[in-house]
């Protein structure tokens, strides 16, 4: 065998130790692996067997996840030898192209803060009216392509790659290249090899943007980090290149499974989609988007992180190398927090979901994914009332052998 | 009731902002949260305690008087 294969998800393994992540029931997309609902009423932490062979702890309850993501002996250095790999994949990704998701503070908190004024609040919605031109601009074309159209290509994966080219600096004329090198990325049964080149090809792009910025600086972020941060010596071009992949991946995938998978799951909840359609309480569209997050939690693999000292949890303790894997899908609905969990209530008014995780690497792009979210949510279903799927729910392909969740075509017709 | 920040904590998220911007901003240069008082008025107290409790790094403590 030249790579490890993703897990079979069905599979147990000998040991009576299961196979993680596992697989969803057929018929309910939406729902979290009846498997892992099964631990967390069944305790508070266990093992489960990753595709590498290795047994972390897997843990699955709301205030343990957010008590561990806290906690200054839980580390997200995935070059530890005890750091639970979500695939070879990713491990090839960290040796080619480390970036501050993978390192604890001090390094963490300096490289992140570099670049998190882009998306304070006041900035992110600032961006607000480009955003709802761009929502409106895909609508525009959409409705006069011929139906049915696929969601995913025409509009879902567009909108976020568009913005976060606008903000990035990145031309979105190239988004052929960037986005089939991303896709590459979040499959979990990539190969090393693969992944290795997808990553250095889009390390190598755009550390020539970099190089151009910092001749020709705009106003964008990646001319901030070469102005402010290369020039002076402070990072060199492949880490300011490494952060703008990280940006630029992650800020188009994301939201693009949300934008898809969201838009799936109204469509089955149809009185949910009708108070939202016919709302024009921004206050109601911002606890729709909170809701869809949680509900459908598509960061399905678990936030991965090992342990640097001893942790007493409970009846167990948590050995200093052990790798832990916090289901994040799992504690969105858990019954001690969010009554009637599986329930999809755009009303519910949370804010407090694990969706973009907890402690200090929560998703950098949050505040610009929420905004993102709330323009599409609250014009494309007006703008097209009758929006429906113009094939049946079982032949949709669900990412189900992704790092993050979603469908990878949505075809639609009205 | 009394709020004070830890700049050196805190991961820019915003969700204090979004909880009670009466309260709480962003620094311009890094997003690093600041505060516009430290004596929230009775009607934003218990949207503080919410903000305290929605703080991904622990950044934000709140002493009830």
């Amino acid at each position: 065998m030249t790579h490890p294969a993703a897990p079979s998800p069905t599979a147990t393994a000998p040991a009576g130790i299961p196979e993680y992540p596992m697989a969803r029931a057929s018929g309910c997309p939406f729902d979290p692996p009846p498997a892992l609902r099964a631990l967390q009423t069944e305790g508070r932490i266990s093992r489960v067997r990753l595709w590498d062979g290795s047994t972390p702890w897997l843990v699955t309850r709301y205030d343990d996840e957010r008590a561990l993501l806290s906690d200054p002996c839980i580390s997200s250095d995935n070059t530890h030898p005890g750091y639970p790999h979500v695939s070879a994949g990713a491990l090839e990704r960290r040796k080619r192209a480390p970036t501050f998701i993978n390192m604890d503070d001090p390094d963490h908190a300096r490289l992140r803060r570099m670049v998190t004024a882009r998306f304070a609040i006041k900035r992110v919605e600032a961006l607000r009216p480009a955003i709802q031109r761009i929502v409106d601009e895909l609508i525009d074309a959409m409705l006069t392509a011929p139906k049915p159209v696929d969601l995913v290509e025409e509009f879902a994966l567009p909108v976020p790659s568009r913005v976060i080219c606008e903000l990035l600096g990145v031309p979105y004329a190239d988004h052929g290249f960037f986005q089939s090198n991303s896709r590459i990325l979040v499959k979990r049964d990539t190969s090393p090899k693969a992944a290795g080149e997808a990553i250095d090809k889009l390390v190598h792009y755009l550390e020539s943007l970099v190089t151009e910025k910092l001749a020709h600086p705009g106003d964008d972020l990646l001319s901030k980090l070469a102005v402010e941060q290369v020039a002076t010596g402070e990072i060199s071009t492949r880490v300011a290149a490494a952060m703008g992949t990280l940006l630029l991946t992650a800020g188009h995938e994301t939201t693009a499974n949300m934008i898809a998978l969201g838009t799936l799951a109204l469509l089955q909840h149809p009185d949910q989609l009708a108070a939202l359609r016919e709302t024009g309480d921004p206050g109601l569209i911002a606890s729709a988007v909170e809701e869809l997050l949680r509900y459908l939690s598509i960061v399905h693999t678990g936030r991965r992180r090992v342990a640097l000292a001893d942790i007493d949890f409970g009846d167990v303790v948590i050995r200093a190398g052990d790798g832990v894997i916090l289901a994040n899908d799992a504690a969105n609905r858990d019954t001690s927090v969010f009554p009637d969990p599986d329930r999809l209530d755009i009303d519910r008014g949370t804010r407090q979901h694990l969706a973009f995780g907890f402690g200090v690497h929560q998703c950098l792009g949050q505040p610009l994914a929420r905004v993102e979210l709330q323009v599409v949510y609250a014009t494309l279903y007006r703008r097209i009332p009758t929006l429906r799927l113009a094939v049946d729910l079982d032949q949709l392909p669900f990412k189900s052998d992704g790092l993050v969740y979603g469908v990878y075509k949505l075809p639609v017709t009205w | 009731m009394r709020i004070s920040v830890d700049q050196d904590k805190c991961i820019a998220s915003g969700m204090c902002v979004l909880a009670v911007p009466e309260v709480f901003d962003q620094r311009e240069e890094d997003g690093i949260v600041i505060l516009r008082t430290d004596v929230p008025p009775p009607e934003l107290r218990e949207a503080a305690r919410e903000a305290a409790a929605s703080c991904p790094s622990w950044a934000i403590t709140v002493t009830e008087s």
